[in-house]
């Protein structure tokens, strides 16, 4: 990170429910939208920390994002309203390389979230394929409208090509399941964060076979980094 | 009054320019072999709070010296590094292999290891003996008499106190398992602050050493509050989580807390804490 600033105050422009998730829409101001898979850092209203989300659209002016209410943080994000603000952090970390050749990008639930901004900056309308737990959280593939999407007990995985590039996001299982398919997988981590920087040390991850920051390292991995089992699985 | 940051709290390699707003960068606690620290999830929020299970994650002494400080003294800032071990020997061991820093701060009071470690006066004194730096001692408010641990290591010879540590907490997911792989963390945060400007009040009283005061201070005001109780500087920990630019935002905010409170300096606010005529001294 360069800059020591404090984070900058954003309006919420909108707020649109999308099955049980959230799309929070936040004026850009001086913020780049960065690379995909990067992350930001939200306040969360009545909370001491923020919370991570990477961005998941990136409509002129506006930075959007896309929650899941999990916890107070989250659902805190999801009750604010046209016209009230909130400071911002970012963009932050490592996100996806977009210099492949076979594009495939692969989400599971509130993993969807990085992967339309992420379409829309690879260009050349790539496939997309996504899995939800239920039918009401498959409404946010509303936001890929090409995508292919399987609903739980189907597995995502079951849609991967294994001579893809593949661009994955989704929950710890998946993401593992992905990189034993994939050994050449990027995969979009999550962690819980403190900071987003380097300061906190919270977020370790086993990477490359040491616990390590994921803000710093990731949040986007190759799957080699993580999936030790890779050859064993293979 | 210094600003400091709570050691553990800031990785300057990692954010250069938010250690450049501190008057010194502490760094995090440096024991005499490599630990990995604890499994995740190593933090969780609380109410006003948070915790943290890092469990002294650290390069180790030897990598530290070799690689670490030489690439923190680039970087021009004055430095305060936190040393910590499991017995008297390891802490004398690394501050006689330290020169070119500004303190010492001993952490004496980690809430996240286990192992049992020599008192705090033992530590300090074996210190003393291996270097002429200035050696302040990080003190837990947990201890029933924080003021006698206090007057201890000023005994064995501390030039300075930082209070206070975390405290030992646990917190609980919604399945009412704990919230943290290692079961129980520091407590740091807001919820601190009171425990905190107590261990300062009365830690002055008992030694007149020199105090950096920490523990969920947010903004000058806050700051000010340390400063009338007793500290010399405060030091930030948990703000810089969701606020990078804390440092320089406190130090502005803090001059503005003086004149609100008619001080000129944060230093004469402690003789606002103590005047007869308001009759509000600080209870030690």
């Amino acid at each position: 990170m360069q800059s020591s600033d404090s984070p900058s105050r954003h309006s919420v422009t909108g707020s649109e429910r999308v099955g049980p998730y959230t799309l929070l829409r936040l004026e850009r101001g001086a913020l780049e939208p960065g690379v995909p898979g990067q992350f930001f850092m939200l306040e969360a209203p009545g909370r001491l920390l923020p919370r991570p989300f990477s961005l998941c659209l990136a409509p002129p002016g506006e930075l959007v994002f896309l929650v899941d209410p999990v916890g107070p943080g989250t659902e805190a994000l999801c009750r604010l309203r046209a016209g009230d603000e909130i400071g911002v952090l970012g963009p932050l970390g490592r996100g996806y390389r977009l210099d492949v050749e076979r594009p495939l990008l692969v989400g599971g639930g509130i993993g969807s979230a990085p992967l339309p901004y992420l379409a829309e900056q690879l260009g050349g309308d790539p496939p997309v394929v996504l899995g939800f737990r239920s039918a009401e959280y498959a409404e946010a593939a509303a936001l890929l409208p090409s995508a292919e999407v399987v609903i739980d007990p189907v597995l995502v995985t079951e849609l991967i090509e294994p001579d893809c590039d593949v661009f994955a996001c989704g929950p710890e299982p998946m993401l593992h399941a992905v990189a034993g398919l994939c050994p050449t997988a990027q995969l979009a981590w999550e962690a819980p964060m403190a900071c987003g920087y380097g300061a906190c040390y919270g977020c370790v991850v086993e990477i490359d076979g040491a616990l390590q920051r994921l803000c710093l390292e990731g949040p986007v991995l190759d799957a080699a980094r993580v999936h030790t089992h890779v050859e064993a699985v293979a | 009054m210094r600003i400091l940051n709570a050691s553990g709290c800031l990785d300057a390699l990692a954010a250069p320019e938010v250690a450049r707003q501190l008057d010194a960068f502490v760094t995090k606690t440096v024991t005499p072999l490599p630990r990995e620290g604890s499994a995740p999830p190593r933090i969780a929020e609380t109410a006003h709070g948070m915790l943290n299970a890092i469990g002294l994650a650290n390069p180790g002494r030897e990598r530290f010296l070799a690689d670490h400080l030489p690439r923190l003294h680039e970087l021009g800032f004055p430095l305060w590094v936190s040393v910590g071990g499991f017995c008297a020997d390891d802490f004398a061991e690394t501050c006689s292999r330290l020169s070119d820093v500004e303190a010492i701060e001993l952490n004496l009071s980690c809430p996240n290891v286990d192992e049992a470690a020599d008192s705090a006066a033992e530590i300090v004194a074996a210190c003393r003996a291996s270097t002429g730096l200035p050696l302040y001692a990080k003190l837990s408010a947990a201890h029933p008499d924080v003021a006698e641990v206090a007057r201890a290591v000023a005994t064995a010879g501390a030039d300075g106190l930082s209070l206070i540590n975390t405290l030992r907490a646990t917190a609980l997911d919604k399945h009412l398992r704990p919230a943290l792989a290692r079961g129980s963390g520091g407590l740091s945060g807001p919820a601190l602050k009171p425990v905190a400007l107590h261990a300062v009040s009365v830690c002055r009283a008992a030694t007149g050493l020199p105090i950096v005061g920490m523990g969920g201070i947010e903004s000058g005001r806050d700051a000010l509050e340390f400063a009338a109780c007793g500290a010399d500087d405060v030091a930030l920990g948990t703000v810089l989580f969701g606020d990078p630019g804390a440092p320089a935002r406190v130090r502005a905010e803090l001059a503005a807390a003086c004149a609100d409170a008619g001080v000129a300096t944060p230093e004469d606010a402690r003789t606002l804490a103590k005047s007869p005529e308001t009759g509000r001294k600080v209870p030690a």
